[in-house]
């Protein structure tokens, strides 16, 4: 069953990230959809950063893990290469583990 | 500082990232020319985040039940890591299998948007090439490609007609083959990475990454132990947060962010997951009904 549920999950996601490629391939958008399109990433993106950053299943949680994005977005304005950022996110977040926080 | 300007994310459209790009030496369509310092300096330390996830997946994985060939089989196959954590979460509480396929799927729901926000600057090629396309999109590949050309487009928007310039070089014929010296801006002064060609470089990073590292969790986890303790679980917020930097920088862009962070946590306590990351994308209508009636 586990396997079954392996490959409809497999299959359903490819579905879900074909439709774009092979639907819309190279086709100029309306001009609305198009910044529409441009602006998805950024308000997805960032409910991904919140929702991974202060959610545990379906409750929000204040824990180290904040501590460690909060960290990292001060590396992003000190315009931190992505390596350190990232590195700093999860140094941060283990230290404030490591002193019993979260 | 230099060095750390040129290689920070979201600054590979700039113009003096891509007039250092263009002087090195090519060597190769993949890796030289202008790929080489957008692949050793965006796409390397990418896929290394990616790995760091990738390795608590294998961790969690098998500790969930999964035999270490079935967890790296399903970074395989899958490619998508929020939902295979989702999975693997379903099965380590006792769930049923089909909720964890169920929840995971919820949560791609976003590769559809996703998948059309990238599909202009994509080919119109044989289907198998559609069908490596369709595989290399996760959030880093997509990000990464349309992030870097949010900043000409926002000084051509600042300059003259919003809009339909913008729209109508974007689509223009330079956006499908990988090595091409020109932007998908159009701008031939500033020899640098198509959209396409940023897109399955960092697809391909994270694809090799995301694989590898899950076969070193999963083989490995018990000499790692709890991956939470090394914060690995924070570099994945971390990163998303680098990659959402240069849409920061624009008014639309941190409406856009704002919106959706607001709608994701209003709805996580009530919606099903996956959906919240799906509403949050009205975040996006909202700040282009904003801007425009800034702009008007």
């Amino acid at each position: 069953m586990i396997v079954l549920a392996l490959v409809a999950l497999a299959v359903g996601t490819y579905l879900l990230k074909a439709v774009g490629p092979f639907a819309a391939a190279g086709r100029e958008l309306p001009p609305v959809l198009s910044r529409l399109a441009n602006l998805l990433p950024a308000a997805m993106l960032a409910a991904l950063v919140a929702t991974q950053t202060v959610t545990d299943e379906q409750r929000l949680v204040l824990d180290a893990r904040l501590l460690g994005v909060a960290a990292a977005a001060v590396a992003l304005l000190f315009r931190a290469p992505f390596a350190i950022v990232v590195l700093v996110g999860a140094g941060v977040t283990a230290l404030a583990r490591l002193a019993g926080i979260g | 500082m230099r060095p750390f300007h040129r290689t920070s994310p979201g600054t590979s459209g700039t113009p003096e990232a891509d007039g250092s790009v263009a002087a090195t030496g090519p060597d190769g369509p993949w890796t030289g020319g202008p790929g080489r310092p957008f692949v050793v300096g965006q796409v390397v330390p990418i896929s290394l985040a990616v790995g760091a996830y990738g390795l608590s997946y294998g961790v969690l994985a098998t500790a969930a039940g999964l035999s270490p060939g079935l967890a790296t089989l399903s970074s395989v196959v899958v490619l998508a890591g929020g939902s295979q954590f989702a999975f693997v979460g379903v099965l380590a509480a006792g769930g049923h299998p089909m909720t964890g396929a169920l929840g995971g799927l919820l949560l791609n729901l976003r590769y559809l948007a996703f998948g059309l926000a990238i599909a202009p600057h994509l080919s119109q090629g044989p289907w198998w090439r559609r069908a490596l396309d369709s595989y290399l999109l996760v959030d880093e590949s997509v990000a990464l490609a349309l992030g870097g050309s949010q900043h000409k487009r926002a000084e051509r928007r600042h300059s003259q007609d919003p809009g339909r310039t913008v729209v109508s070089n974007d689509g223009s014929g330079t956006s499908d083959d990988e090595g091409a010296l020109a932007d998908d801006t159009g701008d031939e002064r500033l020899p640098t990475l198509t959209v396409a060609g940023r897109y399955r470089r960092v697809g391909l990073g994270v694809v090799i990454a995301w694989i590898g590292a899950t076969a070193v969790g999963a083989y490995g986890g018990q000499l790692l132990g709890d991956p939470e303790r090394f914060g690995l679980d924070a570099a994945f917020p971390a990163g998303f947060l680098a990659l959402l930097a240069p849409w920061l920088r624009q008014r639309s862009g941190q409406v856009a962010a704002a919106v959706g962070v607001l709608l994701a946590l209003a709805l996580t306590p009530v919606a099903p997951p996956g959906i919240p990351i799906l509403a949050a994308g009205l975040g996006a209508v909202v700040a282009l009904q904003v801007t425009r009636k800034e702009s008007a």
